[in-house]
């Protein structure tokens, strides 16, 4: 009996063991699928370009040189992308956050006129809207079409993350606004003084939220704008991908000068631009990210709280 | 009494005056494309402006299925977008079981590791997973190097521009995008599940595969519903960003979901009038399915999820 018991115990353990060890490897390689791409590309763009354009590169650089990303700058356009993709990035994050904080509030507050009506009237754009192209429609008779403002003014306000702060705010205790209510501040100094101190935390998932969203956009400017000066970063590395043979002229021809005193290593082509681009245009995302995980997930939670 | 009620009252006007400018906000942006659907009712050619002249009922609604080439195609659109929407739904379990799994690693660092790596995929856009695609599937790029060099091939495959297995391709580049960020909302509900529920197991001496199966899982579903419901509502809206990048000549027939059709009726041959009209179709449509969704969910856990 005691025997027995035993070796069905040993026979789970090992079955146990066995479904461990498999969860480890099934995990580590799809961790490895996760993150090898990015890497794969990245020591691409900093070894030798005759060597990667053979396929030699796929575990370490070789001859390591940086030439590919002094030479990228010189890319026509790409600076001033990188300058809108960076703008509308800062200046929409800034708008929408504090939109969203000061929304996220006011819904809070039952002294507002006809509070739920105004809740549900900005909550239920979540679920429904006109569609793409009405919308662009839209957007073209008011003139945000080829204006920067067009990447701004229409994520202002959104219902997400207006529901994330609304259930933060909530869960602060309702004493702290009503002493200072009594001390005599008004609505408006209640939520400088009051809710923002607090609401800190929420305000930074919301904030990564955007910023990773504004600075990923890419839809936006496929359907707004012509103009090339407010192309983002996205929209040009799309742009280099499927125009890979024109690029090489592009670049040969701007980096003419130089190339006399550039071994042929270095020398650009149309697979090592295309990965250097694609290496600038992922690392702000790559470079927050282990930074600012926590608050992604919090966000994340914050919402599966309320769903 | 009165008095102060009164003031109450103006005190909501004036916090109403507060957040009318960024009411008005969504109403341009989420509100007034609704009146855009009046271009499907109309022959609208920008820029010539709408006027009564232009009317024609629901010719456009017609012209969806006027003849077999427009049938084929329309029939080929919504072939796709069941094809694609179909996929995820079926694998929509997937997240879950990453997330069971995570967790049954013990070693605390490891299992952190490949939260942090996993999710990396979500944060980048459709654009970037396209280069990437690019750089490692593409004639010259990685996959074929590696399998020319070690001999299995001569010439290379065009990994990206047959439209051979384009569901599935498109389903596994959706996966590796999505799968460790939405594992993350099961990660949360596991643990909120009630220790005790385990020690209770142990005792019993359940295995490993039994508390699995009779405490993680069934503790998960009701999660599992509601992301459920939500994806089915939103069944027609694949969007359009990942098969526009995707897209190409080759595999345009079978990669063309209702949002990239719409898109590129529109702006691709600029029948404005049409896409209105199909893109007014599926919302409506859309909305349907939502609504039965959240009754299919007040029946199940007696809550709706809107």
């Amino acid at each position: 009996m005691e025997i027995s018991k035993r070796k069905i115990h040993k026979k789970q353990s090992f079955k146990d063991w066995l479904i461990s060890a498999i969860t480890y490897v099934v995990f580590a390689i799809f961790a490895f699928i996760c993150i090898y791409p990015f890497y794969y590309i990245f020591i691409n763009t900093i070894s030798s370009n005759k060597l990667s354009e053979k396929g030699a590169i796929n575990f370490w650089p070789q001859q390591i040189h940086f030439q590919n990303y002094m030479d990228a700058l010189k890319i026509p356009g790409l600076a001033n992308a990188a300058m809108i993709s960076i703008e509308r990035t800062v200046i929409g994050t800034l708008f929408t956050v504090i939109a969203t904080a000061f929304l996220g509030y006011m819904f809070t507050r039952d002294s507002l006129w006809h509070r739920k009506l105004w809740y549900r009237y900005v909550v239920i754009t979540m679920y429904f809207n006109a569609g793409i192209i009405p919308w662009y429609l839209t957007m073209r008779n008011l003139h945000l079409t080829n204006n920067f403002w067009g990447y701004i003014l229409p994520g202002i306000v959104s219902p997400f993350y207006i529901i994330l702060t609304k259930t933060f705010v909530e869960s602060i205790p309702i004493e702290l606004q009503q002493a200072a209510e009594i001390d005599g501040a008004g609505t408006l100094r209640v939520f400088t003084s009051i809710i923002l101190p607090v609401i800190k935390p929420i305000m930074a998932t919301v904030a990564i939220f955007t910023a990773v969203g504004q600075w990923n956009a890419f839809q936006d400017t496929l359907l707004l704008m012509t103009d090339e000066k407010l192309y983002s970063l996205q929209f040009i590395l799309y742009q280099y991908i499927n125009q890979a043979s024109s690029l090489k002229t592009l670049i040969n021809s701007t980096s003419n000068g130089a190339s006399v005193a550039q071994s042929l290593a270095t020398v650009q082509t149309a697979t090592s631009i295309r990965m250097t681009v694609t290496i600038i245009v992922v690392a702000p995302i790559l470079l927050i990210y282990p930074i600012f995980q926590r608050y992604f997930v919090k966000g994340m939670m914050i919402g599966a709280v309320k769903g | 009494m009165k008095f102060f009620q009164n003031k109450r009252k103006i005190r909501g006007y004036k916090e109403f005056l507060y957040i009318f400018p960024l009411l008005i906000l969504i109403t341009i942006f989420a509100y007034y494309p609704l009146y855009g659907w009046v271009y499907a009712f109309f022959d609208y050619k920008p820029p010539v402006p709408l006027s009564m002249d232009l009317f024609v009922g629901l010719k456009w609604f017609q012209s969806l299925i006027a003849n077999d080439v427009k049938r084929q195609q329309i029939f080929m659109v919504i072939r796709n977008t069941f094809a694609m929407s179909g996929l995820t739904i079926l694998t929509s379990w997937l997240p879950m079981i990453f997330a069971v799994f995570l967790n049954e690693i013990k070693c605390m660092r490891y299992r952190k590791v490949v939260q942090t790596v996993t999710t990396i995929p979500n944060f980048i856009s459709w654009v970037l997973v396209y280069s990437i695609a690019y750089n490692l599937f593409n004639s010259t790029g990685m996959v074929n190097h590696i399998l020319t060099n070690a001999g299995f091939i001569s010439n290379p495959i065009l990994f990206l521009q047959g439209a051979n297995h384009i569901w599935l391709k498109m389903w596994l580049w959706l996966t590796w995008k999505n799968l460790g960020w939405a594992a993350i909302m099961y990660i949360a509900a596991i643990s909120g599940i009630d220790e005790e529920l385990y020690e209770a197991s142990k005792v019993d001496g359940a295995t490993r595969m039994q508390t699995i199966y009779h405490i993680t899982i069934p503790s998960l579903l009701p999660t599992y519903f509601v992301l459920l419901m939500l994806s089915v509502a939103s069944f027609l809206s694949n969007g359009m960003e990942q098969y526009y990048v995707f897209q190409n000549a080759f595999n345009k027939d079978s990669i063309q979901v209702l949002d990239l059709y719409v898109f590129n009726l529109a702006m691709g041959s600029g029948s404005y009038s049409v896409s209105t009209a199909l893109s007014m179709l599926k919302s409506l449509i859309s909305l349907v399915l939502l609504c039965v969704c959240n009754k299919i969910s007040k029946l199940v856990r007696g809550e709706n999820f809107l």
